[in-house]
């Protein structure tokens, strides 16, 4: 059990949680993700780790809630716990000094770059942060963002903040203003990635993406996360959960985040319907 | 010879008909009547050699003696001597080529059935009696890790235990048991029965510790720097292999691995009162003619899929699942189609499993493995209505551990390289055993590699040398 000790709403249905993990919250290293699931009836869903105070001993979670597991995690207080948080999982980011490094973070995906950035920074290298939202009240971890870099960019889709456009609107005019890149990090929804892919693809940048698929286990052993790599299958949680953006088949990626719609679905609506049921008493 | 005139006696099982849709246990097991008379066949050799054919050196005639007798506690009792997870092993060994296959009996007759006694002595006295630990030694003062809470793992841990050391698991997943519990169905092995032989080597004082992802959340280097003095990795079977046929990663095509992990771990079978969903099938593809399997297409079966087939490229004879598990997926209604090969496996636009195209097979010169090779009919393929595929043809290592562990030597499939007689790694203090050593194999030759790595565990960590070829002998033969 993880006990949670902080929880903020950091924008509308994205959820901010520290949680007690002493020992995840020492061995993790940027690009690391856990497995959490909430109780005893609950499925494993993988989480990046925003941040982590090894000195505490506590993990930052922070999560969009979308289906029933989020929302089930999102209802959680202080003071009540995780039934069970495994990891660190999935390799750690290459962090090295590359010279110029874009951080690309798109909604909640901001939250996994944090510590990339973080990390990138910390070993020297020049880290533009470009971060975007649909809107103003959806941008998540800007003063955070704007720590972990050396300077920070902020898009919204609909203008109300920064520069109205998506964020591979800024990396356009960065590469246009001549700035030397050695490396692109995009992490996001997928339609964010494969957009950001497709630029920097255009001026052979080496990008680094990090994936998102369904996922049991986590530790290799069931294959659920497979994507196509390079025309390769890869396991997402021991291969990854980074790969070369170039390489990557979206396309499938996307299929395969939809595989349990309607189950999900279901789900959700007798959670939303049944809130005094949101968990523990079915526990056996 | 009256006693050979008793005939085998069945063990009593739900009908097919109706245990196809539900995920209770097949059979019921044996009455104690029914147990007493299976046990008086056992004519008590004197040199018995069923013994011989227990990968954990089983007393055999001695607690088949105690059933005869009555005594079905003590029978029990007796097994625990050499196996803490009888009412298991049971149920899941395969012992009509092991122990049963020995047996004096059966060459004339049907062998005594061992197995379906062990089980009855074990269930017995986990209904009957509150189970008690045999007293133990006391502290060593000595740790062990062990790395994974399957059934090598159990095994070491309880026989450490016993000895005085002081145990600790360390379970990749919020469960203890590995295979027993992620992939062995309900139906098969009740998860109460997991959980009670578990609760046994708890009793012997071994505590686990879950969600612990040893090479992830601590090295095996931290383990031996943080004050334990040996390390036992069972960390099991791995990545799960697919076909490298085109349309693998369509939505409905699963890992057995994946497919049993959320029915059996996950209770997707019970969705949505559980929350891991599982695909809703109409017909289901299994490739594979192992137990898992066998397990896969009964567990599809009972999530109410209408019509499931095994597809298997070689014939019945090669195929490796045991002759009760295919016998059983049969009864059920599960479709053969056998000399099969699935070439590609097509999609609709949304992503989709449509259909399966495959060709006919026939068995041509003995491969390495000995069994007939396949080989493609050209001009046979034919194309199969399927909405889920299940591949099911076996795991590779799972690299975690020797990724993160300098010094530890693998072969050349990943597998840990471990001395046969002391599951000795390349690494000093660091044994191994099960699936990570054999690869894919059984729930008993996983505990019998554990029961060498326990005798080899103790002897490092009490600086005890090891054992010549002629004191390991006796020590063999003392045992039986």
């Amino acid at each position: 059990m993880n006990e949670i000790i902080y929880k903020k709403v950091l924008a509308e249905s994205v959820k901010e949680l520290r949680v007690v993990a002493p020992r995840i919250a020492k061995a993790r290293k940027a690009g690391q993700f856990v497995i959490v699931r909430a109780n005893e009836t609950g499925e494993r869903i993988p989480l990046t780790i925003a941040d982590a105070d090894p000195k505490a001993g506590t993990l930052t979670l922070i999560f969009q809630e979308v289906g029933k597991s989020t929302l089930l995690l999102g209802s959680l207080e202080v003071g009540d716990s995780i039934q069970d948080v495994v990891g660190p999982l999935g390799k750690p980011t290459h962090v090295e000094e590359f010279g110029t490094v874009v951080c690309m973070g798109g909604g909640i995906g901001v939250a996994p770059m944090h510590p990339i950035a973080k990390a990138m920074k910390a070993a020297g290298n020049k880290v533009i942060a470009i971060i975007g939202a649909r809107n103003k009240d959806l941008l998540i971890m800007e003063d955070r963002m704007k720590a972990a870099s050396t300077e920070l960019h902020v898009s919204t889709d609909d203008g109300t903040y920064g520069v109205h456009g998506f964020v591979t609107t800024i990396l356009q005019s960065i590469i246009d203003s001549g700035e030397k890149i050695n490396l692109v990090v995009a992490i996001g929804p997928v339609p964010m990635m494969n957009a950001s892919c497709k630029l920097t693809a255009k001026f052979d940048l080496p990008t680094v993406v990090s994936l998102n698929p369904i996922m049991v286990d986590g530790t290799g052993m069931c294959g659920a996360c497979r994507v196509t790599v390079g025309g390769k299958t890869r396991f997402v949680c021991v291969d990854g959960p980074e790969f070369d953006g170039h390489q990557v088949d979206f396309v499938e990626l996307v299929k395969r985040q939809r595989a349990y719609l309607k189950q999900e679905d279901q789900s959700r609506q007798e959670f939303l319907q049944h809130p005094d049921k949101r968990c523990f008493e079915t526990a056996t | 010879m009256a006693k050979e005139k008793i005939p085998r006696q069945k063990m009593p099982e739900q009908r097919p008909e109706d245990r196809r849709r539900n995920f209770q246990e097949v059979p019921f097991g044996y009455t104690p009547e029914l147990a007493q008379l299976e046990a008086s066949r056992c004519i008590m050799c004197k040199k018995p050699k069923c013994i011989e054919g227990c990968p954990v050196e089983i007393n055999i005639p001695a607690f088949v003696a105690l059933i005869k007798s009555g005594d079905f506690i003590g029978a029990a009792k007796k097994i625990k001597e050499a196996n803490a997870l009888p009412a298991i092993c049971g149920r899941v060994c395969p012992q009509e080529e092991q122990c049963e296959v020995k047996c004096v009996i059966g060459i004339k007759n049907d062998p005594v059935a061992i197995g379906r006694l062990e089980r009855f002595a074990a269930d017995f006295e986990r209904l009957n009696s509150q189970i008690e630990p045999p007293p133990l030694p006391s502290f060593t003062g000595k740790k062990a890790a062990i790395v994974g809470c399957g059934p090598a793992g159990l095994t070491v841990a309880g026989e450490l235990a016993k000895l005085g050391h002081k145990v600790t698991i360390f379970e990749a997943l919020h469960q203890p048991g590995g295979v027993l519990i992620y992939g062995i169905p309900e139906f098969r092995l009740p998860k109460a029965i997991v959980e009670a032989e578990v609760d046994y080597v708890k009793k012997l004082g071994v505590e686990i510790v879950y969600n612990a992802v040893i090479g992830r959340f601590q090295t095996v280097d931290e383990l031996l720097s943080e004050g334990y003095d040996s390390v036992f990795l069972g960390t099991g079977a791995g990545l799960p292999y697919f076909m490298n046929i085109p349309g693998e990663n369509l939505n409905g095509v699963y890992s057995a691995n994946e497919y049993l992990t959320r029915s059996n771990l996950m209770k997707a079978y019970r969705f949505p009162e559980y929350d891991t969903p599982i695909a809703v099938s109409k017909k289901v593809a299994v490739l594979g003619g192992g137990n898992v399997a066998m397990d896969s297409a009964r567990t599809a079966l009972r999530l109410g899929a209408d019509e499931v087939s095994i597809v298997y490229r070689r014939s019945r004879t090669e195929m490796p699942a045991r002759v009760e598990e295919v016998h059983h997926a049969e009864e059920e209604g599960i479709q053969f189609q056998l000399l099969t090969n699935p070439v590609e496996i097509l999609g609709d636009d949304q992503g989709w499993v449509k259909s399966m195209r495959c060709i006919r097979m026939e068995l041509g010169e003995p491969d390495a493995s000995g069994r007939r090779r396949p080989v493609p009919l050209k001009g046979s393929e034919f194309e199969m209505e399927v909405d889920t595929v299940v591949v099911s043809i076996g795991n590779g290592a799972n690299p975690l551990v020797p990724q993160t562990t300098p010094g530890l030597n693998t072969n050349k499939w990943g597998n840990i390289i471990a001395d046969e007689k002391t599951a000795a790694t390349s690494k000093p203090g660091v044994f191994a055993g099960g699936d990570i050593v054999i690869g894919a194999a059984t729930v008993i030759l996983a505990m019998g590699a554990g029961k060498i790595a326990a005798r080899a565990m103790h002897r490092f960590m009490m600086g005890i040398p090891e054992p010549s070829e002629s004191e390991a002998q006796g020590m063999a033969s003392s045992k039986s």
